[in-house]
């Protein structure tokens, strides 16, 4: 059994929201995958849990009169993979979703509980930055929009505070047309692995020259980041190998990785330059662009 | 501690259960006698404990008992009927796939999934591999189960 002292089922998200006011230690448990492995290794930080499962409205993947896409944050990676609006537009999200744990986990976890646990390897993160997706959170006294940058503060934080409830991920339009987009998950091995290095990209083109590039990563830095030299650097280029090294160089003012056990830092930094270099070609690619 | 009263169906049975919320739906099974149910890992990286939920492949390891609540649980021993076992069971006899047997049940529940998903189509080898990364099988070396998973889509 797992070693839970409190636990409550919310009814609805007041309910919910109630329930995290209340008590200071209390987390959200939605698809488990992560809180429930926890648990199991005997982490006290968990004991006291807040059930969002019966709350079916945050399941809800729907587009709105404007284009805009909304992602409940109980919505599992497989039910996002699959829904026909996420495929048509969202294209590098189904990528990154596809390659967290396997089919069995991928059924039951969430891409809310991915962003909100914090982890600087969170596979949906570069989607998340790419996409540069609002976050829709609600308390007991308002809802609020947070872009997903700076949602970020460090490893294992966000800036979630108490009785705060994420409910949904919100995509605009102007945030996904006309743009290619591109992930690639560097792990050990071809599935449930964690992520030893993760890199999105998402340009746009106009006259074979690039006017806006995303560039993010995880496990580059002690947060999911993006990348504003790089992205500076290809400003008016075409994609070609010359702009893509200028990428490559640029990167070192953008990223911070680590030692461990995982990978060295040297390593590391090796990845990072050439993932950098591979993604945004095939997000150009993908555009229609050619290299 | 706090328990919360279910009702669920267990291979089409119906079954109403008042379960401790810290009880994973691995241990029910299992407290129900359906030991086909295994505990490997406990972590949700071995898939020994696979089961359908509503026609969904879950670690039930990883899942708690209380959200099995107005859902349909499928397990290896409502795969067969009677004597007459299911296509995908009778695929992995005929390819010689279970060797200690350990993995067996978790995986017949995820090739199950997999196939109903996929059905009509020929999945190929690759495809398997892919539909089947969350199952670990210590003996057989995966290629007689892959084996296995085609020739029972071909039913
Ligand atoms: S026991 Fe559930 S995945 Fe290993
Ligand atoms: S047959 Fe022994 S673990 Fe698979």
């Amino acid at each position: 059994m797992f070693p839970i002292e409190k636990y409550y089922f919310a009814a609805t998200i007041e309910d919910a929201i109630a329930a995290l006011e209340a008590d200071e230690k209390a987390r959200v448990i939605a698809g488990g995958t992560d809180v429930l492995v926890r648990l199991h290794g005997g982490n006290p930080d968990y004991g006291c849990l807040v059930d969002i499962n019966g709350l079916d409205e945050l399941r809800q993947i729907s587009m709105d009169g404007e284009g805009n896409i909304f992602i409940g944050t109980l919505a599992t990676c497989s039910e996002i993979i699959e829904h026909p609006l996420v495929q048509e537009h969202l294209p590098m999200v189904v990528q990154s979703l596809e390659t967290i744990g396997g089919p069995q986990v991928r059924n039951t976890a969430t891409m809310g509980g991915n962003i909100c646990n914090g982890a600087v390897s969170a596979d949906s993160a570069c989607a998340a930055l790419v996409y540069e997706m609002d976050l829709l959170i609600r308390n007991s006294k308002r809802e609020r929009i947070q872009s997903i940058n700076g949602f970020h503060t460090g490893p294992g934080r966000t800036v979630l505070g108490r009785g705060d409830l994420f409910t949904a991920f919100c995509i605009r339009p102007q945030k996904y047309r006309n743009m290619g987009a591109s992930y690639y998950k560097y792990a050990m091995r071809g599935a449930m692995d964690i992520a030893t290095i993760g890199c999105g990209a998402g340009v746009r083109m106009a006259d074979g020259a690039v006017t806006e590039l995303k560039l993010a990563f995880t496990v580059a830095a002690p947060t999911p980041i993006r990348c504003p030299h790089a992205e500076e650097a290809v400003l008016g280029k075409p994609v070609n190998a010359e702009t893509l090294q200028q990428v490559a160089d640029a990167l070192l003012e953008d990223v911070r990785p680590r030692d461990s056990w995982r990978a060295g830092k040297e390593f590391r930094l090796h990845i990072i330059k050439t993932l950098a270099q591979k993604v945004i070609g095939q997000a150009a690619e993908n555009l229609g662009g050619t290299l | 501690m706090q328990s919360r009263t279910i009702s669920m169906q267990i291979n089409g049975k119906s079954y109403q259960e008042e379960v401790d919320v810290r009880k994973s739906l691995m241990e029910l099974l299992r407290e129900l006698g359906l030991t086909s149910v295994k505990q490997g890992c406990g972590v949700g990286e071995c898939g020994a404990c696979t089961v359908l939920v509503d026609d969904i492949a879950v670690d039930s390891c990883l899942y708690l008992a209380v959200w099995a609540d107005n859902k349909a649980i499928r397990t290896a021993e409502g795969e067969c009927r009677g004597e007459q076992l299911s296509p995908v069971q009778q695929a992995y006899v005929e390819e010689g796939a279970v060797q200690c047997g350990f993995c067996t049940p978790g995986l017949i529940m995820a090739s199950t999934a997999f196939l109903e998903k996929n059905q009509g189509k020929k999945p190929g080898r690759e495809e398997i591999r892919r539909g089947h990364a969350g199952n670990l099988c210590r003996c057989t070396g995966y290629q007689t189960i892959i084996s296995a998973v085609e020739k029972a889509a071909e039913k």
